[in-house]
């Protein structure tokens, strides 16, 4: 542990630490970033020259700059932005009641031991069932309507939740627990005062793998059902040969992802900041 | 006599406790759809007697073969791919710091967005599927081998080095032993993301599969035949996941010993 958090902090540390003796000129905390940046580099770079030589055909991979002239004729677009807008709603909302519910149902079947134990073997096999395999069901109920997607996004993102509070829940130091029961905390004292900061980096966690799966859930059910949002734009682009298009709408909800993921993680960061875990980085 | 009584009844009690939930559930939609005459809800018994009329036979063989053959195909390619460029990755500083944006850039990509894209090179056949499979479960694998490559205790690795352990055996004894927790884990994503993938490809183009099936019997209002078919996919999950935790047991059982020993001293 103490070698880990040791050798860790000559690589982290920021332009101000003191420098790790890896380079002298440049900051040891500018040197990744740089790295990353090349890297970046090279994959834009490769993308320009690959549709240029017969390896790849330019039909199907179109050159890197063709694909942000799309994304810039994009960009200009209502519709482009009305699909964002379609998109964002359908997994803020989903991600919104998953995240509640699975709070909610993950407090109050792991505060009661015998719930526990009944829910347990049905939480297991709930849990694996693929949410695609309730596409049809959405289309037939819902059709391309919002509802249909949030089916998806919520069945697809509550598991998650719910496994983590639950796993969570059952963290919680005995101890702690008696010591709040023999000061006579009641149910509500020891729920808001043991297990909820017990549980809270759990919550996170399930927070941030749920706004993942959301965002493919929304995309999915775009794509596959038709309903609008960026997921059905790249399904049109697709079918009027605009390939350029597609590449430059599949570079978009890339972008999204990696911002979902970084706000995911600035928001656990902050929840979480009295945590040991986020005190230890810091 | 009464050591065997109190194992019997905690068997009993066990058992109760697992499956009274899942048997109350089965019997409230058995009995709340048994007379049902909603077009989109029929009852759940006409369901299952479709289930062994509708996925026994000829379908097992057109449909629901090539569809696990294709997601064996592609998960099994993207575990091989993700573990072998993972550990390249992880073991180089110079190479990890310089992929890891495009990595993460490619992961963050929702998977089913290049359904589309992989059309375009590779038609609507199986190699479509395929590619579509390992290119989507692909990076949790290859992410988790390198994060794991990267965690391999420092100890262990200077106590390999001076025994000169080096090469293949230091990769198969150290490396990949230390990282195979992590491995596993991005397998599991991977694997859920795999089935996903699966069945989208064969919904948005194809002429056989689990998913074109279903959606067939859902365009052509095949109700129960489409209820029998949710089914069939939800019980694939749950089976293969269940293989999955039984594999992971017994490949990660020294580790979750370790972790065992290690949380009560």
């Amino acid at each position: 542990m103490l070698t880990k958090t040791l050798a860790g902090a000559g690589t982290d540390r920021g332009p101000g630490g003191p420098g790790g003796g890896r380079s002298r000129r440049t900051p040891a905390g500018l040197v990744t970033p740089l790295r990353g940046l090349a890297g970046l580099t090279g994959l834009v770079a490769l993308l320009e020259v690959l549709p240029r030589t017969p390896l790849v055909s330019a039909d199907y991979l179109p050159p890197a700059s063709k694909t942000a002239e799309a994304l810039w004729r994009l960009l200009a677009e209502d519709a482009f932005w009305t699909a964002l807008g379609d998109t964002l709603t359908g997994w803020g909302l989903g991600l919104a009641i998953a995240v509640a519910a699975g709070v909610v149902a993950g407090i109050v079947i792991g505060s009661v031991p015998l719930l526990r134990a009944v829910t347990a073997s049905t939480i297991e096999f709930l849990r694996p069932i693929p949410s695609v395999a309730l596409i049809p069901v959405a289309v037939l109920l819902y059709g391309t309507d919002l509802r249909s997607k949030l089916l998806l996004v919520v069945y697809a993102a509550f598991w998650q939740v719910l496994v983590q509070v639950l796993a969570g829940m059952q963290d919680v130091d005995p101890v702690a627990d008696d010591t709040a029961r023999s000061y006579r905390l009641g149910t509500w004292g020891r729920v808001r005062y043991v297990m909820w900061p017990t549980a809270l980096p759990y919550v996170m966690t399930g927070v941030r793998l749920a706004a993942t799966v959301a965002l493919v859930l929304t995309i999915t059910a775009e794509l596959v059902i038709g309903a609008p949002g960026l997921g059905n734009q790249i399904a049109v682009a697709q079918t009027s040969g605009a390939v350029p298009r597609v590449y430059a709408l599949v570079l978009v909800t890339g972008v999204l992802g990696v911002t979902i993921n970084l706000m995911a993680r600035a928001v656990e960061r902050r929840a979480l900041h009295w945590h040991q875990s986020i005190r230890r980085e810091g | 006599m009464t050591r065997t009584t109190s194992t019997v009844l905690t068997l009993v009690r066990r058992a109760l406790l697992a499956l009274g939930l899942p048997a109350v559930l089965f019997a409230v939609w058995w009995f709340a759809t048994a007379g049902s005459t909603d077009f989109y809800v029929p009852p759940l018994s006409t369901v299952l007697g479709r289930f062994g009329e509708v996925w026994t036979g000829e379908r097992l063989l057109s449909d629901v073969v090539p569809s696990l053959a294709r997601l064996a195909a592609g998960y099994l390619l993207a575990v091989v791919a993700g573990v072998g460029i993972g550990l390249v990755v992880g073991t180089s500083r110079v190479v990890r710091d310089v992929l890891e944006p495009v990595l993460e850039l490619f992961r963050a990509i929702p998977p089913p967005v290049l359904v589309p894209v992989i059309m375009l090179f590779a038609g609507i056949g199986d190699t479509m599927k395929v590619i579509v499979i390992v290119s989507g479960c692909i990076w949790p694998i290859l992410l988790n081998t390198v994060e794991g490559v990267r965690a391999v205790d420092e100890v262990l690795s200077d106590t390999c080095r001076s025994y000169g352990i080096t090469g293949p055996s230091r990769l198969w004894h150290l490396t990949l032993r230390s990282a195979s927790p992590q491995i596993v884990t991005g397998m599991r994503q991977a694997l859920s993301i795999a089935i996903i993938l699966m069945v989208i490809s064969e919904m948005f183009a194809a002429s056989n599969g689990l998913g074109f099936t279903i959606v067939q019997f859902q365009r052509s209002f095949a109700i129960p035949e489409m209820w029998s078919g949710v089914l069939l996919l939800g019980l694939l999950g749950f089976v293969l996941s269940l293989l999955f935790r039984f594999a992971e047991n017994r490949v990660l059982a020294w580790y979750h010993g370790l972790r065992r020993a290690q949380r009560n001293p």
